[in-house]
């Protein structure tokens, strides 16, 4: 198909007149709590100081995908991004906060509503095999749900996962296999055709390509953008590749511990990050463009988010730290049209 | 003589020839379902302080090679042919008693998941003491002090307080920086490191990286560095062997192999890198699948995907110099405009 060309054209639509957000996060928040082991237990009961711990996974965030935009969500491992992306999903309630899809509180929604909205909003995991039943044939982990929310019909049914299967780049002669029959590569795709058999408007790729080779990165990468263009689909696009995000992502989103630090549009994120955070981070990706590059590292171990510290997180790691950076927590604010992000010395000029 | 003084001189003596020459390599699984040719046909060196980048898509073989040269492959899989020369000595001869003596005390694997090295249910402290112990005659006190020393250089801020601790109470990328500090304790000749960095995040990963420079920078270890991920080896090493199905299809210096790829598929590798890429435009990608080790076809194994696959590739194309420096193993390399100065591949073996 022809879709490369005009790939870009489907960007203009985030870039300009403001389509319509299909979901808006307002001060969200996810906490769960670790309960106590035994001995912790019975050290409680002997009056040591220690309680039942708190993670704060995801801390106040406000986030807005529109209709049609690819936005990618980057961050350390352990920093909420996998939490937030089930919670914009819908497959896990919020301890704080408000999510809206297409205007409507996600939490309000009943019957009818709530399931399309569920429908309309898939998820794609980095484990394509977790994901998958072992135990059922490709044909019905592609094609149970349409039957069941009457996508497809019995008579239709097998021409319908046919050309599920197709579209995700496997032969449809394939489908009464199971996933253990399949390469890594394909397992993802099974994972691409399930989530689109229900003709959703928005997937959420939680590190969808992060388990591939290079060679097979490519091509799913490549299959997520010609289904971007085909069907007209929004993507939250979750990865810590920075290489594959500033490849396919329309606005890129910073996470640090549980808060988004840094939000702008990809190509202006990545020619002038203000958030010192965002900075280092790009310091340090390796590009094969760079030769025999002498490394540093942020100085400093990735915290805590049992215990994280106070204020900015950032600052027991960044070089800019000041005295305000340890008390207050800095707002994300706009710096620059659609450029926002969070630190104090932005207030400073 | 000190065990260190010893080692000097033998580098010394030495200083010209490379520290690792791996000729020919072929470790083979003889499984129920057939051979499985998992090595079969790997040469490369590694010189003196220098870094080689091992790469290749997953099952290509890389962690066998890894595997091989530290003596540690398993029944059903066995060396069959070649020499793996450290110094000199051929380690594919040693017996296991030898090899044992070598094996993290002049040769280290850092692997992938450092709970392989580590034992969760021992403090930091005792391990690193015991490994020291096992290959020096000195004191436990010189030993605890060496293990603080070691820590401290793969950048573990208050290494007293943290040799106290269990695995379990790091995280992944200190976890991982233990594991390195293991492998680092005797200051070995050679380091073999599989993905070490993969799981981590792009900070940490920086961080160990700019520690594996320094050392190779000053203690003069050799390295191989195995990971798919060319940016990494872009950075991080002098040379550059490709593997595909088993078998080394280009070497080189990174830079001239990152620049020039001769084989089509380093060429398909480079060239699938978003950052190769123009932004939001379709990435160039390699078609088809990694074939089964089990089923591979005739000839050169690339054919069923090459698209610079012609009939003469239904033979076996050896490894061979096609410029100053370069090697691959393909009839109809990627050159550029000069042509008369380069040829392909000659054959290796029988037609198909
Ligand atoms: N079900 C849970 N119970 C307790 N803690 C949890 C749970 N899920 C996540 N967490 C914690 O919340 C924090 C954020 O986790 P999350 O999985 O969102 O991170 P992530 O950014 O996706 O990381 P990665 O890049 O490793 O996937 C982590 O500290 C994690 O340990
Ligand atoms: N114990 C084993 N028994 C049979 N085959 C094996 C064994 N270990 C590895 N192999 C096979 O050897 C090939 C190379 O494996 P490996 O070296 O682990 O690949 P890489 O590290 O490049 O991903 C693969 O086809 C793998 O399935
Ligand atoms: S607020 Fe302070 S500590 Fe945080 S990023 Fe800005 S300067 Fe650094
Ligand atoms: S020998 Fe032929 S099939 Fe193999 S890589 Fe070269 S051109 Fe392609
Ligand atoms: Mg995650
Ligand atoms: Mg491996």
């Amino acid at each position: 198909m022809s879709a490369t060309s005009t790939v870009r054209s489907a960007a203009s639509v985030a870039a300009g007149e403001a389509a319509a957000p299909i979901i808006e996060l307002k001060g969200v928040s996810k906490r769960f709590s670790k309960k106590l082991d035994f001995a912790g237990k019975i050290a409680q009961k002997l009056g040591a100081p220690v309680k039942d711990e708190t993670v704060h996974a995801v801390d106040g965030v406000d986030l807005v995908v529109r209709k049609g935009e690819v936005v990618g969500l980057v961050g350390e491992s352990g920093c909420g991004k996998s939490t937030l992306g089930r919670m914009v999903a819908g497959i896990m309630p919020a301890s704080a906060g408000e999510i809206f899809w297409h205007g409507k509180k996600l939490d309000t929604l009943t019957g009818a509503e709530a399931r399309n909205a569920k429908l309309q909003t898939q998820m794609i995991f980095q484990d394509p095999y977790a994901s998958l039943n072992p135990r059922m044939r490709v044909a019905d982990i592609v094609g149970e749900a349409p039957l069941v929310h009457g996508l497809t019909r019995r008579g239709e049914w097998d021409a319908y996962v046919d050309n599920q299967m197709r579209r995700a780049g496997l032969d449809p002669a394939f489908k009464r296999r199971y996933p253990h029959q399949f390469s890594g590569g394909q397992r993802q795709r099974i994972g691409i055709a399930r989530a689109l058999a229900v003709q959703p408007e928005f997937i959420v790729c939680d590190e969808a390509v992060a388990a591939l080779d290079v060679s097979i990165q490519a091509q799913i990468l490549n299959l997520f953008m010609e289904l971007r263009q085909e069907l007209n689909l929004t993507y939250l696009f979750i990865s810590h590749d920075l290489g594959v995000v500033e490849h396919l992502s329309d606005r890129v989103v910073i996470m640090y511990l549980g808060r988004v630090v840094e939000e702008a549009p990809a190509e202006e994120i990545f020619a002038r990050a203000n958030h010192p955070y965002t900075q280092a981070l790009l310091a340090e990706v390796p590009r094969i463009e760079a030769r025999k590059k002498s490394f540093a590292g942020i100085k400093g171990e990735i915290p805590s988010p049992l215990n994280p510290p106070s204020g900015c997180h950032f600052h027991p790691r960044c070089p800019h730290a000041f005295a305000r950076c340890k008390l207050e927590r800095p707002a994300l604010r706009e710096i620059a049209p659609g450029h926002k992000s969070a630190c104090h010395l932005n207030d400073a000029a | 003589m000190s065990q260190t003084q010893m080692q000097t001189t033998s580098m010394a003596a030495t200083a010209a020839a490379p520290t690792l020459e791996v000729r020919d390599l072929q470790t083979h699984f003889f499984t129920r379902a057939g051979v499985v040719k998992a090595v079969d046909g790997v040469s490369f060196t590694v010189g003196r302080g220098k870094v080689l980048g091992l790469v290749g898509e997953s099952g290509s073989g890389k962690t066998v090679t890894g595997f091989s040269i530290l003596g540690l492959v398993d029944a059903p899989g066995r060396i069959v042919g070649g020499d793996i020369l450290f110094h000199g000595q051929n380690l594919a001869k040693l017996k296991e008693e030898e090899m044992r003596q070598l094996r993290g005390n002049r040769i280290a694997m850092i692997f992938q998941d450092p709970m392989m090295t580590l034992n969760p249910v021992l403090r930091v402290d005792t391990q690193m003491i015991e490994t020291v112990l096992a290959h020096t005659k000195v004191s436990k006190e010189e030993a605890r002090q060496r293990a603080r020393d070691t820590l401290g250089m793969v950048g573990i801020p208050s290494p007293d307080e943290r040799l106290k601790s269990y695995p379990h109470q790091f995280s992944g990328g200190m976890r991982q920086r233990v594991a390195i500090a293991i492998a680092l304790l005797h200051r070995p000749e050679l380091i073999v490191a599989d993905e070490p960095t993969t799981a981590l995040d792009v900070t940490i990963q920086a961080q160990i990286l700019a520690e594996v420079q320094k050392l190779c920078a000053e203690t003069g270890t050799a390295m191989i560095w195995i990971t798919h991920d060319l940016s990494v080896v872009a950075g991080l090493a002098d040379d550059i062997a490709v593997m595909y199905a088993g078998r080394v299809v280009e070497r080189g210096a990174v830079s001239e192999v990152l620049d020039q790829p001769l084989h089509p598929y380093t060429h398909g590798l480079i060239g699938s890198v978003p950052s190769r890429n123009k932004r939001g435009e379709k990435l160039r990608q390699i078609p088809g699948m990694t074939p089964s080790l089990l089923s591979l076809p005739p000839g050169c194994a690339f054919r069923t995907r090459c698209p610079r696959a012609q009939e003469d590739c239904a033979r076996d194309p050896a490894l061979s110099e096609l410029m100053p420096g370069r090697l691959a193993r393909c009839f109809h390399p990627h050159l550029a405009a000069q042509g008369s100065a380069v040829r392909g591949a000659a054959a290796e073996g029988n037609p198909a």
